[in-house]
C-alpha cells in the first residue's frame, strides 16, 4: 500500500514528478531501441505520430492529391528516479528527413546520447550536428558489435572530430550496466555546462 | 494473397482522427502538449484535492485495499466517467488510466495505441471539461537545476 505517500496529506499539493528526457539517437539500426531496452523499467513502448506531407515545414504541395501520411514511431522506455523524479528516455526516428520531430524531442530534454556504428560512422553525424548546433549536452557512445573492429575511443573521436569535452566511451547497448554508465555521463556532462553557465553568468566583474 | 490486407494490415476500422472529429490542434490552450508532460486526473466531483482524511491520495491509486476508501470506490468513481455522454471511449480510457497513476503524454498514446498527434486533442479536451490536469516538466528553457541533476545521477549508479 501506499506506505511512505502518508506525508503527502500534509502538504498543500501533493507532489508531482518532475518528468526528464535524455534522446538516443543514432543510424538506423544501430541499436538505440535495444539501449532503451537495457535500462527501462517497461518494455520499450512505441508511440506514432501520424504526419502529412502537408504538416513538413518545406511545404511546396499544392493539391490535396499530392498529400499523403507518413508515420514515424519512436520508441521510449521509462527510469523511475525515485518518487519525485522520472526519467524517459527517447529513440529518435531514424530517418534524417525527420528532423523536424526531433525539435519537438529535443526540446526540455537533458542530454543526448548519439550511439554509434563504427562500421557505419557516418550514420551518426546528423545526430552530432544537431545536438552540437543546438546545445544540447551529449555523449558519444560506441556500441560494440560482435565481430566488429574495436577502434580506441579517442581515434573515433578523430575521425567524428569531437569536440574535446564532449564524453565518448565505448558501450554494449544490450547490457545494463554498460548503458547506465553511458546515461550517467550524459547527466554529469549536463551537469559540468550547468555549473559552468552559474560560474559565468550570475558574477558580473567586480568594478574596480 | 499479398494483394489484400487482412486485420491490422488494412489499418485501424475507425482512421485515428475520426475520433477527434478531425480536429488536429487541441482546443485548450494549453502550449503544444510535451510528450513527457504529466495527465493528472483531477478529483473526482470537483472536491478539490483529496480530503485531508483520505491520506491526500487524490490521484485515484488507493487501490489495494486502503481503508480510507471503500473498496468498490475504483467503479464508483469510474461510473461517473462513463456516465458523461460527451466523452468518446478513448477519453474515458485516458481518465481512467489517468486515475490510476499519472500517465505522461507518450505513455498514454503508446497504451491507446493511437499517434500523440490524436492523443493531445483527447487531452485537450478532458482538460477543458476539468476530467484531469497536466503538469508540466521541467520548462524548456531553463534547464533543471544542479540538485535536481546529482539526483539522477544518483539515481542511476543506484541501477
Amino acid at each position: 500500500m501506499a506506505f511512505g505517500r502518508f506525508k503527502r496529506g500534509a502538504t498543500a499539493s501533493p507532489a508531482e514528478p518532475v518528468t526528464l528526457k535524455i534522446l538516443v539517437a543514432g543510424g538506423f539500426g544501430v541499436g538505440k531501441t535495444t539501449l532503451v531496452g537495457a535500462v527501462s523499467e517497461i518494455k520499450p513502448l512505441r508511440t506514432e505520430e501520424t504526419l502529412t506531407e502537408a504538416g513538413r515545414p518545406v511545404d511546396d504541395t499544392a493539391g490535396v492529391e499530392a498529400k499523403s501520411t507518413t508515420t514515424v514511431a519512436m520508441d521510449f522506455g521509462r527510469i523511475t528516479i525515485n518518487e519525485g523524479l522520472v526519467l524517459y528516455l527517447f529513440g529518435t526516428p531514424g530517418q534524417d528527413r525527420f528532423w523536424f520531430l526531433w525539435d519537438e524531442l529535443a526540446q526540455g530534454a537533458l542530454g543526448a546520447v548519439v550511439l554509434v556504428d563504427t562500421r557505419r560512422l557516418e550514420d551518426s553525424f546528423a545526430g552530432i550536428d544537431y545536438f552540437e548546433r543546438r546545445g544540447i549536452p551529449f555523449t558519444v557512445a560506441v556500441n560494440h558489435f560482435d565481430g566488429a573492429d574495436v577502434y580506441p575511443a579517442e581515434s573515433v573521436r578523430e575521425a567524428l572530430d569531437l569536440d574535446a569535452e564532449v564524453p565518448i566511451m565505448v558501450c554494449d547497448a544490450r547490457r545494463r550496466e554498460s548503458v547506465r554508465d553511458v546515461l550517467v555521463s550524459v547527466v554529469e556532462h549536463a551537469l559540468r555546462r550547468a555549473t559552468l553557465a552559474q560560474q559565468n553568468e550570475p558574477h558580473p566583474a567586480p568594478a574596480r | 494473397m499479398t494483394d489484400r490486407w487482412f486485420d491490422d494490415a488494412a489499418g485501424p476500422v475507425v482512421r485515428p482522427y475520426a475520433m477527434t472529429r478531425g480536429r488536429t490542434r487541441s482546443s485548450s490552450d494549453e502550449a503544444r502538449l510535451d510528450l513527457i508532460a504529466l495527465v493528472i486526473a483531477e478529483s473526482p466531483d470537483g472536491e478539490g484535492e483529496a480530503k485531508p482524511d483520505e491520506n491526500g491520495n487524490g490521484n485515484g491509486q488507493g487501490d489495494g485495499g486502503s481503508s480510507a476508501f471503500p473498496a468498490d470506490s475504483r467503479s464508483h468513481d469510474d461510473a461517473d466517467v462513463h456516465a458523461d455522454s460527451s466523452l468518446a471511449p478513448e477519453h474515458v480510457d485516458i481518465v481512467i488510466s489517468c486515475r490510476r497513476a499519472p500517465q505522461s503524454v507518450a505513455e498514454l498514446a503508446a497504451e491507446l495505441d493511437l499517434p500523440v498527434g490524436v492523443v493531445r486533442v483527447l487531452i485537450g479536451d478532458l482538460i477543458d471539461a476539468d476530467w484531469v490536469r497536466v503538469s508540466r516538466p521541467v520548462p524548456p528553457a531553463d534547464l533543471p537545476d544542479e540538485s535536481i541533476l546529482r539526483e539522477v545521477i544518483d539515481g542511476l549508479r543506484a541501477l
